[in-house]
């Protein structure tokens, strides 16, 4: 950076020129440094979505189940019984890639605290992540802190991880992916949102002192492009603290449970600037806030400084003055600060006071409504935006040799490495643990539920780099059909969109395409999109990753006992597979392995995969079936490997085909069941491919390998990679 | 049979205690702040990170004001039994011998595991035969279990990992140990979260059942 130019102060915190003349016609005079401040961070891609707002707006939102949408903290369906399911995910991906264990550990904490804004208690943390190659020493320093991050948090607060992802590819080396999503339970009538009411009411900072932490972290770092001076940005990734959080948990629920909170919000990116703007937006009020009055870390902090800190466990709460007194009571019996710093004010000004001083006054419909949105300019590339992987197996290679490789592929192999390192049983709910079945089932009963909750969190980046709608298609089929395979019906959707730079026409082609997708299978699929975060600018000096939309869905089952493992259950089971299955090499593992990354998928039709999928629900809720396991990386041959691994067992499979297409080709819609003869009979078009038993996995005419040797290669290889 | 279930802030098994005690008998949440135990006649000190563990786990929440109570209500004879955290809390306490240190791994491990009743002779493994085999998960970082040559009795281990399944580094697969008293007793696993086949196992609840045929 030099030139004169270029020092203005305005685009030092990356605002454009003409944005800036835009916050000085709302002011009616230019901004002062903390106003700046202020602005730069609210108009920042990270919290004003200035490129992808326009886009968002064709997702469906709207859903028979639906109970709170878009626009709060996080989206609310309806989990039957008078209980309410918050869930949300949000990625925290700049900070993760410059100090991974505290960026994966505040990314659990901020998306924890936007589930108990809106009065949910969190049940269960997801969570999905990409890295670079393992043989890179940069990626296992990532994963493996990353990892270390969120068990670190999840576990010491008390939340079960119950499930989620890892891909390991090359274009995620410099900028990893760490995307975290909780669910929440309620009673209906227990849900709060985060507007802010009632003239004179008090608004009171709960949580955390406010420190030098943080300052520009998640909005400046996840607003550009991360470079090589990414390392000295560490100061600014936020710190957590999950004794703190536990606290502020149990405190505001309790707060919540007493009615004494008129609006709840979460500090999360540019801090008390977001929230209480964002609040008194909602509210269609002004506030006034003290900046003195706020707790500091550090004595000697600038009141801007103070305004968008992102000090990590922190609440913002507006009550009404006659509760204020019962409201600090319980916040001190939980030891958690509470400190009133500021009143609602009919003004519809955030107005900034230091002391008596006024040191900031700003229209709230400019910091949030007023925000400048900006057009993409998509175009599709004509060059390969990627360049192939290196070649890793043989063309020539047998069938039980690409077997054993794709097992050992990080990308297939066991996570159990990731899985153990976090509490997945805490909270008593958990029927099905990582592993053991495609999605995670979490009973009501101690919420005084009758039915049970399934979770999963599905992407598949290089398949979306193949094909940005297709690829998105099919990352919303695989979430519905892990739901399926435990018998849930889909009740909402939550997506993180990871990808790069908007504003180059091929990342913007990949992003609309891949949001075309998205709205396309969840109007098929009737289901709604409740809430998101999407995180661009993830690229650096070697090119954008793969464009990444991340969904997770949220359903209900009828009876958690019966939900079918992955595990194959006992000799003599039938085996067989449901489609509609067309399974192909374009973008499969195994095309990664040889070397070769493909300019296109095979189209999918959508109506077929929905009508399936319910078919499957409901065979599945019958209750006959202890095993299914949908066909996703690696294909058939890897799916029966797996389904053989978890159930101790072998199986003899007679396929009409043999060749690397129908036993490593991937594609939507493939599931494997097995169950007594008579209960697989019972499946509507499934086609009986073989029978549980004996110690190996044998296809006729292709394959033969002990079940040991499987369980070997697909447990040891990520552990072989970090060793 | 009454249960007091300790909660200190940062706890985060308390309530699963509270609902595994309540499949066996009666019980209430105890506040670390209070120094009073009331009308209970076992004590459950729960799993979680007491006050963060920021210092070492378990040595925030001995000095608690409930810790002084339960420590007098121990020396009295009264059961006291307590879960992973809560085993840390008893040592620092010096209600049991030892100590846990972090795992070999220096990970923290979730996973099922099998363990071997060693000794029936306590409160809580009554209804147990030796060499029983229960399958309940552990789930901790500081989980090796360590007692200097010559401190802990043979007879005061109760419960050992099975072979081939220790998931610490623990000494000689130590799981769960009493005093010499027999009245308290500490263990890694979590039994509150093997009481229900639904979420893996039931194994667990037999230590609450033994508890509960504690004559009130």
């Amino acid at each position: 950076m030099s030139g004169a130019a270029s020092a203005a102060p305005h685009r030092e915190l990356g605002l454009t020129d003409s944005e800036y003349e835009g916050i000085c016609a709302q002011l009616g005079r230019e901004p002062n440094a903390l106003e700046l401040a202020v602005f730069s961070l609210m108009w920042s891609e990270h919290c004003a979505y200035k490129h992808s707002k326009k886009l968002l707006r064709l997702l469906p939102a709207e859903g028979p189940h639906l109970l709170m949408g878009p626009g709060e903290n996080a989206g609310v369906v309806d989990g039957g019984d008078g209980l309410a399911v918050a869930f949300k995910v949000e990625s925290h991906n700049h900070p993760s890639a410059v100090e991974p264990f505290q960026g994966a550990a505040t990314g659990v904490g901020g998306i924890l605290r936007d589930i108990f804004a809106v009065g949910a208690r969190p049940i269960a943390v997801l969570d999905s992540l990409r890295f670079g190659e393992l043989d890179s020493a940069r990626s296992r320093y990532l994963f493996e802190g990353a990892v270390k991050g969120i068990g670190h948090y999840g576990n010491s607060v008390g939340v079960p991880t119950v499930g989620g992802e890892v891909q390991f590819e090359q274009p995620y080396e410099q900028n990893c992916l760490v995307n975290a999503m909780c669910v929440g339970i309620a009673r209906h009538e227990a849900l709060v949102r985060s507007a802010a009411a009632g003239v004179g009411n008090q608004l009171v900072l709960l949580g955390a002192r406010t420190g030098r932490d943080g300052i520009g972290g998640a909005s400046v770092l996840a607003s550009a492009e991360l470079s090589d001076e990414a390392a000295s940005k560490r100061p600014s990734v936020q710190i957590g603290d999950p004794f703190e959080e536990s606290r502020l948990v149990e405190c505001c629920l309790e707060l919540l449970e007493r009615g004494l909170l008129r609006a709840l919000q979460d500090l999360g990116a540019a801090g008390l600037s977001s929230s209480s703007s964002e609040m008194a937006s909602k509210g269609g009020v002004g506030l006034d806030i003290d900046v003195s009055r706020v707790p500091l870390r550090e004595a000697d902090m600038e009141p801007f400084e103070i305004m968008i800190s992102e000090s990590q466990e922190r609440m913002l709460c507006v009550v009404d003055p006659a509760s204020l007194d019962a409201v600090l009571e319980l916040c001190a019996r939980w030891e958690v600060r509470a400190t009133p710093i500021g009143v609602v004010t009919d003004s519809g000004r955030l107005r900034v006071l230091e002391g008596d001083e006024v040191v900031g006054d700003m229209p709230v419909s400019a910091l949030v409504d007023d925000v400048p949105l900006y057009d993409l300019e998509p175009a599709e590339p004509g060059l390969p935006v990627y360049g192939d992987p290196p070649a890793r197996i043989a063309s020539d290679a047998s069938g039980g040799e690409t077997l054993l490789a794709l097992l050992g592929s990080a990308n297939v192999a066991s996570k159990r490495t990731v899985f153990e390192q976090y509490d997945s049983i805490v909270g008593s709910r958990t029927a099905r643990r990582p592993g053991t079945a495609d999605a995670a089932v979490l009973m009501l009963g101690p919420d005084g539920g009758s039915r049970a909750l399934a979770v999963s969190i599905d992407g598949n980046g290089r398949r979306v780099a193949c094909d940005p709608y297709t690829g998105t298609v099919e990352a919303v089929l695989e979430c519905a059909r892990n739901l399926a395979c435990v018998g849930a019906e889909p009740l909402g959707l939550t997506n993180c969109l990871n990808f790069g730079n908007p504003e180059k026409p091929h990342i913007a082609w990949q992003l609309v395409r891949a949001v075309e997708g998205l709205r396309d299978a969840c109007l098929t699929l009737g289901v709604p999109v409740v809430g998101g975060n999407v995180s661009l600018y993830n690229e650096g000096a070697d090119g954008p990753i793969y464009p990444t939309p991340i969904v997770g869905m949220v359903g209900r089952l009828p009876e958690p006992g019966s939900a079918p493992r992955v595990g194959f259950a006992a000799a003599g089971h039938a085996v067989a597979l449901v489609g509609p299955f067309a399974p192909a090499l374009e973008g499969s593992e195994l095309e990664k392995l040889r070397g070769g990354l493909a300019g296109g998928l095979p189209p999918v039709d959508l109506v077929k995969q929905a009508a399936a999928l319910a078919t499957l629900r409901d065979v599945v809720r019958s209750g006959d079936l202890p095993s299914a396991h949908d066909i996703s990386e690696g294909g058939l041959a890897c799916a029966l490997a797996e389904c053989c691994i978890e159930g101790g067992i072998g199986a003899r499979v007679e396929l009409h085909a043999v060749d690397d297409a129908a036993l490593f080709g991937e594609g939507p819609g493939g599931v494997i069941v097995a169950g007594s003869p008579a209960a697989v009979a019972a499946v509507p078009g499934a086609v009986v491919i073989g029978e549980v038993g004996g110690d190996s996995l044998e296809i006729a005419g292709a394959l033969s390998l002990p079940v040991e040797r499987l369980r070997e290669v697909y447990e040891g290889a990520i552990p072989a990679a970090l060793a | 049979m009454r249960f007091g279930v300790v909660r200190f802030p940062g706890s985060c098994d308390e309530v699963d205690a509270l609902r595994a005690c309540r499949r066996f008998g009666d019980a209430e949440l105890l506040w670390h702040g209070d120094r009073d135990l009331g009308a209970i006649d076992a004590v459950v000190v729960p799993g979680g990170f007491s006050y963060g563990d920021y210092l070492r786990a378990g040595a925030i929440a001995r000095f608690s004001p409930m810790m002084e109570a339960v420590i007098e209500f121990a020396g009295d004879g009264g059961p006291v039994f307590g879960i992973c955290n809560g085993f840390q809390v008893l040592c620092e306490a010096g209600l049991l011998p030892g100590a846990l240190l972090p795992n070999d791994s220096l990970r923290f491990v979730c996973r099922q595991v099998e363990v071997v009743v060693e000794a029936t002779d306590t409160p809580f493994t009554r209804t147990c035969e030796r060499g029983d085999l229960l399958s309940i998960p552990v789930k901790h970082t500081t989980g090796r279990y360590f007692a200097p040559p010559g401190t802990l009795p043979e007879d005061q281990v109760v419960l050992r990992y099975a072979p081939g399944q220790n998931p610490n580094g623990a000494m000689d697969d130590v799981a769960g140990v009493c005093n010499a008293a027999r009245n308290v007793m500490g263990l890694m696993p979590h039994p509150e979260h093997a009481v229900d086949p639904l979420t893996g196992s039931a194994d667990g609840g037999r230590l609450f059942e033994s508890l509960a045929m504690v004559p009130a």
